[in-house]
């Protein structure tokens, strides 16, 4: 057991300012508007550092350096852009652990989740894509003997890019990651609950890049995301969050004829079915832990398995086993690497999950075990903790069907794999969906039949490079994670050349 | 609580003078719920038209505000209304609950107005009663 000095205290590892400006053209660049917003940690609730509020005129600042570096960004070898991801990773593993408790006290997940997925998932995403675009390769198309067409790959130029709080620096990565090794450059805007543990990243990588490739403008999504969203001098944008924002993108992309790649959340089933139960085995054991996965970051995953589909011959069993596995889940400080939950990221997101208890309840859903706020003491008094909270209920209820970006977990029974398919896939979303079988045929038939992007099999929340990720349904538009997201950073340029000394005959 | 029609929607007196302040920012408000990740499943509020609806939305009803006390700065004590909005798709499993806009500390986020402020709007749910019900579906 290690318990990490938080950032501030005597020993900590790692450190932040106490002031961040933006990002912009390879330096600190202060704020036009010369206006700060305090940043306060969940852990605790204080304030620990206070970061840029930005305004149009620094999304402007922040394009004119991006189109600055473009051309030049986008004329380089690919290998040198593989060799910048790489160097970059190299850095990222160098200060692994000073990265993952920046992180963890910013956004309040447990450090050891940071340290063991978060940072060395961003740090495998830069290599992933150094690797990609080495390996990608254009194509040609002989028409006829004397006519190729020729398909280059080339960048898009400038791209905005909207980041999510729950995974600050993995989804950074996931998004600048094959921007980067695309060719373009980038404006991107974190989120406003983690505005900093970019910015720590970028004072470590930052040297790396030249001026202008990467830009971070800090600040409110209504002062700072909607000029960067409705700028016409992006040629793209990226934006994970939630669907009526996500509908919004979309629309100031139309005014600017832009294509968009969006991650817009889901309600995503987690199905057990019958065999599961067989023997109490390794397998069985790593189930429950499958069911338990609600509970990770807190629950504010946009694939966390927040609907448990239980077959009814094992019903009252299974769900036993798998609350006496969530009351074991350890909560408490989440600098201590025993600690498997830590706070929300936010009071606002603590007062949401809190009111959907409240509906819970009043839907006439039964509290099996959690449902409410945990108490702490000392200093972790004025974070903001939940304690991990399943619901017995019907799949027409609103725990159900929206969202709660929270350890709580709706539970329910299905007779057979008809009725299982059917309650999956009532459900607005598509994003993410488990199915637990020792039976490969079940298990297979399942994951075909739910209507989600990804579907894990006998594992969950599992988030390799090289597994394609993004949504059906209302859950978003592109994939992520894997190479085919160059596509959504690249045009297609076509030569068709002609070799041939004859005229066509028609003038 | 301006509850007593029958509505969908109300707003507590919290949220209200919030609106009154923006509405004298920002000029005419709306707000449509979201649903998803991160912050779905909260209400946005924009100024009124910035956010296109469309076949695709359903009007849940309208709040109506004072813009007042008549002590607070710039309070012209009108009476104004800001329309909630929803998709269709989702208000198919919402349809049975009555929602109150209330507002909380908070960061917020998206490019819902209230944030900068330090508060988010927080939708706080019951179940229509068998009258409301009777009379709204």
């Amino acid at each position: 057991m290690t318990v990490y000095a938080a950032p501030g205290q005597p020993g900590a590892i790692a450190e932040y300012r106490a002031r961040y400006d933006h990002w912009i053209g390879g330096e600190y660049v202060p704020p036009a508007s010369g206006q700060y917003f305090e940043n306060p940690s969940p852990v605790t609730g204080q304030t620990f550092t206070e970061v840029a509020r930005g305004t149009a005129d620094d999304i402007e600042r922040a394009l004119d350096a991006a189109h600055g570096a473009a051309p030049a960004w986008g004329r380089t070898s690919v290998t040198e852009r593989a060799n910048v991801l790489n160097k970059i990773a190299d850095r990222m593993e160098a200060h692994l652990e000073e990265i993952a408790v920046a992180e963890t006290w910013e956004n309040g997940k447990p450090v050891r989740e940071t340290l063991a997925a978060d940072i060395p998932l961003a740090i495998d995403h830069f290599r992933y894509f150094a690797g990609a675009i080495r390996a990608q390769e254009g194509s040609i198309s002989e028409i006829d003997e004397d006519t190729i067409a020729y398909h280059f790959h080339e960048p898009l130029g400038v791209v905005g890019q909207i980041i999510p709080w729950n995974f600050p620096i993995l989804m950074a990565t996931w998004k600048l990651a094959p921007a980067l090794a695309a060719g373009n450059a980038v404006v991107l805007k974190p989120a406003e609950q983690t505005p900093a543990s970019i910015l720590f990243l970028m004072d470590l990588i930052g040297d790396l890049l030249p001026p202008g490739v990467v830009n971070v403008v800090n600040g409110f999504g209504v002062e700072a995301g909607k000029p960067l969203a409705s700028s016409s001098r992006i040629r793209k944008i990226a934006f994970t969050g939630e669907t009526t924002t996500g509908r919004l993108i979309m629309q100031y992309a139309s005014q600017n004829i832009i294509p968009v790649t969006l991650e817009l959340g889901g309600k995503s089933p987690n199905i057990f079915f019958s065999d599961v139960a067989s023997a109490r085995d390794d397998y069985y054991d790593k189930a429950l832990e499958g069911f338990t996965m609600f509970a990770l970051n807190q629950g504010e995953v946009c694939t966390c398995p927040s609907r448990a589909l239980i077959q009814a011959d094992i019903y009252d069993q299974f769900l036993g086993d798998a609350l006496e596995r969530t009351k074991a889940v350890k909560q408490g400080n989440p600098l201590d690497t025993d600690t498997m939950i830590g706070a929300q990221a936010s009071n606002d997101q603590l007062e949401k999950i809190l009111s959907y208890i409240d509906i819970g309840k009043a839907e006439g859903a039964k509290v099996l075990t959690g449902g409410g706020r945990a108490e702490m003491e000392g200093d972790l008094a004025g974070g903001y903790y939940v304690t991990p909270t399943v619901f017995e209920g019907k799949n027409s209820m609103r725990i159900f069907q929206e969202e709660i970006f929270g350890p709580v977990v709706s539970v329910t029974e299905f007779a057979d794999f008809d009725d299982a398919m059917k309650i999956a896939n009532d459900t607005l979303y598509g994003l993410g969906a488990g199915v637990w079988s020792r039976q490969g045929e079940t298990a297979y038939r399942a994951g075909r039949t739910i209507e989600a992007g990804r579907v894990w099999t006998n594992c969950y929340h599992a988030y390799p490079a090289a597994a394609a990720f993004g949504g059906y349904k209302g859950s978003g538009v592109g994939r992520e994670n894997h190479k085919m997201m160059l596509d959504h950073y690249q045009q297609t340029k076509n030569l068709l050349v002609s070799y041939s000394g004859q005229k066509l005959g028609f003038f | 609580m301006t509850d007593d029609t029958i509505s969908r929607v109300a707003v507590t007196d919290a949220a209200a003078g919030l609106l009154a302040r923006l509405r004298r920012q920002h000029g005419e408000l709306m707000f449509h719920q979201s649903g998803g990740c991160c912050d779905g499943s909260s209400p946005m509020c924009y100024p009124d038209g910035d956010f296109l609806l469309g076949d695709a939305d359903v009007h849940l009803g309208d709040l109506v505000v004072t813009d007042g006390p008549d002590d607070a700065p710039g309070a012209t004590g009108e009476e104004f209304t800001v329309p909630v909005w929803m998709s269709r798709a989702q208000f198919e499993y919402w349809r049975h609950t009555h929602l109150t806009i209330d507002v909380v500390p908070g960061r917020g986020s998206g490019f819902s107005v209230e944030a900068p402020e330090g508060v988010r709007f927080l939708i706080r749910s019951r179940l229509l009663t068998d009258a409301e019900w009777g009379a709204l579906d």
